[in-house]
């Protein structure tokens, strides 16, 4: 049995039963996975956890999963970088990247959907849903397969061929919807509530979002046992944004941490920037808006945890960046050569968020700050393929080498 | 006959417009305000509609024609 107790509305505090629902009937508020953390306090020690498995699954305690066997593809315990150049780069002494390229399917909602899709089984669900621009859907079809579920992944119809390839080759029943955002967004909220699937960040979202925790969990280990003093996240739904904090502060509930003094901020695309925009204007109410960025899995226009990331920011003083397509590419080209971390657009959201936020002091530069990378390069290629070098082309002899070698390189193919 | 709950946010030209008022006239639905924070130059509403479900989603679509924006009402479900 999990230590979870209840689910309990983040508004208005009405408890629910750990059961297929998501909002407050009373207040509409999200639901939120409750737990008895005296149990948990009981049940857990440093020891326990790291002689658990190399997985999220070795913080099984802090979960809200009965099963002994999760569906469990390797999600999570990705490596915590200390990037000594790009900190050099930035003008940070104590950086260190959150490398979650490397997971299973090459982003963090490996995390989410393993523990949303464990849990969907234990409610009776024998198929899983979602509606996404590239990672989730990715990630959910990996583990139907993986657990013998099967999967229907809604995507929208101009989606890249490297995000579809990524999907089917799990073989999910994959359907591309016609139409903008707004259109993919109704329709699959109609099939969420008419047909009986685990629609893994709708009927089941409480429970997935608490994948989201075990990078706190993560970094707070890999640190030896700390909170880092600054946290930069790239802000979708928000989730993972507040998520993250919620892991430090449980791991200080139960005694295997100090408690978090941890700053959050935030990194959020100029083409979508609803959280960035409200925070900028002083304002806990943030507008809906119709993306258009070039990263795309950060393309919500109207975030689920928008709001509790926006207070968020506000009770930690955090900060967030907001930044353009330029900036997000130049922030991946930087993080590839100072790190050797090829991340998707969203990791160049974040690294051009995080120099943002050093030029107009919003970090210390002693401070132990810690950058979420959250999905691997190969599936955003495109939006940098043009403004890469070309690779050098010769005949086969050592002149043509030499010649081309010495010879001064452009920066940027088309330099 | 269908019960709906959406999220209406209006832009500061329909903030001073009567728009669920002739909503539940020119359609058979019946609305009710559940939640709203509506300030001088923008608000947000969340309504739960009741109705044949053809006629909730033409109400939608008209809404939509006269400039609100309508949301599922947890936010988006099409994520990353």
């Amino acid at each position: 049995m999990s230590n979870a107790a209840s689910l309990r509305c983040r508004e208005c505090g009405r408890d629910y039963p750990l059961a297929a629902i998501h909002v407050c009937d009373f207040c509409f508020g999200p639901l939120e996975v409750r737990y008895d953390y005296e149990r948990v306090k009981r049940n857990v020690s440093r020891q326990s956890i790291e002689n658990g498995p190399t997985s999220l699954w070795r913080y099984r305690e802090f979960l809200p999963c009965d099963s002994d066997e999760p569906i469990d593809i390797g999600a999570g315990f990705t490596p915590l970088l200390r990037a000594k150049n790009l900190g050099k780069a930035l003008g940070l002494n104590n950086l260190y990247i959150k490398n979650d390229t490397a997971n299973p399917t090459w982003s963090f909602k490996d995390r989410v959907v393993s523990i949303a899709a464990t849990r969907a089984r234990e409610l009776g669900y024998e198929k899983l849903a979602c509606a996404s621009t590239g990672n989730l859907a990715n990630s959910v079809s990996a583990h139907a397969a993986a657990s013998g579920m099967s999967a229907v992944v809604f995507i929208p119809e101009d989606l890249e061929a490297a995000k579809v390839l990524g999907s089917s080759i799990y073989a999910p029943t994959l359907v591309k919807v016609r139409g903008n955002y707004d259109a993919v967004n109704r329709l699959c909220a109609e099939l969420a509530g008419s047909y009986n699937w685990g629609f893994v960040n709708v009927n089941v979202r409480p429970y997935y979002s608490e994948g989201s925790k075990t990078l706190g969990f993560e970094v707070a280990e890999q640190l030896g046992w700390r909170a880092p003093d600054h946290c930069v996240v790239p802000i979708a739904s928000g989730s993972l944004f507040v998520k993250i904090r919620k892991g430090l502060e449980e791991l200080a509930q139960v005694g295997l941490i100090d408690e978090p003094k941890t700053r959050m901020s935030g990194a959020q695309a100029s083409g979508c920037s609803p959280v960035a925009a409200a925070w900028e204007a002083g304002s806990l109410n943030f507008r809906p808006q119709r993306p258009k960025t070039i990263a795309k899995s950060l393309a919500i226009g109207n975030p689920a945890d928008g709001y509790y990331s926006l207070v968020q920011l506000r009770e930690t003083n955090g900060s967030c960046g907001n930044v353009s397509d330029d900036e997000i590419i130049e922030g991946m080209k930087l993080l590839a050569e100072t790190e050797g971390v090829f991340a998707e657009t969203a990791g160049g959201v974040t690294v051009a968020s995080l120099k943002q936020l050093v030029d107009r002091g919003d970090i210390h530069p002693d401070e132990t700050t810690v950058a979420f990378i959250t999905g691997a390069g190969f599936k955003t290629a495109d939006a940098v393929v043009e403004s890469l070098a070309p690779p050098l082309v010769v005949d086969a002899t050592m002149e043509s080498f030499e010649n081309a070698f010495n010879e001064p390189q452009p920066v940027g193919a088309n330099a | 006959m269908a019960l709906k709950r959406v999220r209406f946010t209006f832009p500061e030209g329909l903030i001073t417009e009567p728009v669920i008022y002739r909503m539940g006239h020119e359609f058979n639905v019946v609305t009710s305000v559940r939640m709203a924070d509506v300030d001088f130059d923008t608000g947000w509403v969340i309504l739960e509609i009741e109705g044949d479900p053809s006629e909730i989603a033409r109400s939608l679509d008209w809404a939509e024609a006269s400039g609100v924006r309508v949301d599922p009402v947890t936010g988006d479900v099409l994520e990353g």
